[in-house]
């Protein structure tokens, strides 16, 4: 049987696929839905790569998406791939904001010269927006966060940590 | 040795240096010094795990025999692991667990650095994949050994005599033998000479700044890669392989 489902259809559906650790971005908003490739009749090809090595994430999401998918009456195979390698570029101008509404600040470019190593990132409060915040420390509840504090309103919070 | 036979035992070393210091940082969970480094050091070892299962992955594609990266990880015998020494020594105190990961992140990082322009597309993909993360590790791993070094009298004292210990098993990293020649023709991987001296001059700048003494001339100690190990792998393994050995090839 075939029917009319066009890759636009599955990069739709794919829309209703959360991120289980940060349920607010959706794996299209996240990147890390590669490809979207038709094989033959109801038969598609997911292409996915992971955000990082050890990504506990990851195979709940390759699940997500053949249930999602497969709701659809489609057959689907998923496939992971390492290269090219994902970086925080791929996350959309719509992710980035529902990140900081959710209270996460999203990935950031501008570096603070001040501290060691001369590397470290200015990070805006997502609450109050402040730039007077603090790297707490560089890893946070997940791989792919850090954990900082706000200097002024107080609050801590989780900054998506820039990886290219 | 056979192109392939050559490749899969790389594989197996790179894997099992990630898995072995992996596990090791895990050991740290519910014991870490202070909540934020408690996180950080299992976040590291979910790296180490990560970058592990994609080597052993790729090992078991290349042997192409019935085995998986379970396989690999938890069902073989002390004589088949491939990792250095360095990442098996036991945790210590939390300096001397950040000495040992100083000394094998900036290894790593110049290893990946290299590996990025392997012949191998898959190798090229890991090292690529992993360097990303290294990064975040390296800076960890020195700013505290700088923060550790030339902090109280006490913590000086610590890392110090960590230093001093586990400058032992720093030249083994460089370890080469024919499975390294045969890839090195074929482009697959670089001479780990090439980097060496930069390794040093890398870890003395931070050594330097944390105020500490890498001993000048120290016995150095190999065999790892032969899978030849100190006592201290047995009672790892033991404790990683517990459940597939009392419940061979269970699922989670």
């Amino acid at each position: 049987m075939t029917t009319d489902i066009t890759a636009e259809d599955i990069w739709e559906f794919l829309e209703d696929v959360k991120d289980p650790e940060v349920p607010v971005l959706t794996v299209v908003d996240l990147g890390v839905v590669r490809e979207v490739n038709h094989i033959e009749n109801d038969h598609w090809q997911i292409i996915i790569t992971p955000t990082y090595s050890g990504c506990p994430a990851m195979q709940v999401i390759e699940e997500d998406i053949k249930k999602r998918l497969e709701e659809e009456g489609l057959q689907i195979d998923v496939k992971l791939v390492l290269h090219p390698a994902w970086t925080t570029d791929w996350i959309s101008e719509k992710g980035r904001v529902k990140l900081e509404e959710y209270g996460i600040a999203p990935p950031q470019d501008e570096a603070d010269k001040s501290v060691l190593f001369g590397e470290k990132t200015i990070v805006p409060c997502p609450k109050c927006k402040s730039k007077n915040t603090k790297l707490v420390s560089q890893f946070g509840s997940t791989a792919c966060k850090a954990h900082y504090q706000c200097l002024d309103c107080q609050e801590p919070f989780d900054y998506f940590k820039c990886l290219k | 040795m056979t192109k392939e036979k050559a490749l899969f035992e790389y594989l197996i070393r790179r894997a099992d240096d990630s898995l072995i210091l992996g596990h090791r940082l895990s050991e740290w969970c519910g014991h870490g010094p202070i909540l934020e480094e408690d996180i950080a050091l299992t976040n590291l070892a979910l790296d180490l795990i990560g970058q592990a299962t994609e080597w052993f992955q790729y090992a078991a594609e290349v042997e192409g025999e019935d085995r998986d990266e379970d396989d690999l990880a938890f069902m073989r015998i002390e004589r088949e692991y491939k990792n250095v020494l360095l990442v098996e020594q036991t945790n210590g105190d939390f300096g001397k667990t950040i000495v040992r990961q100083f000394l094998f992140d900036h290894f790593q990082n110049l290893l990946f650095e290299k590996l990025l322009e392997s012949e191998d597309e898959q190798i090229a993909a890991i090292a690529a994949k992993s360097i990303k993360e290294v990064r975040y590790h390296l800076k960890h791993s020195s700013e505290w050994v700088i923060r550790l070094g030339d902090g109280t009298e006490e913590s000086h004292k610590r890392v110090q005599e960590s230093l001093t210990d586990l400058s032992r098993f720093t030249e083994e990293l460089f370890f080469q033998d024919e499975v390294d020649q045969i890839l090195n023709k074929e482009g697959i991987i670089c001479d780990t000479a090439d980097f060496k001296d930069q390794y040093y001059k890398n870890i003395q700048a931070v050594i330097d700044e944390a105020t500490l003494q890498l001993p000048e001339k120290q016995w150095q100690l190999d065999g790892g890669r032969k899978g030849v190990h100190s006592e201290h792998l047995g009672f790892l393994l033991t404790e990683l392989q517990y459940m597939q050995r009392t419940y061979p090839n269970m699922k989670w």
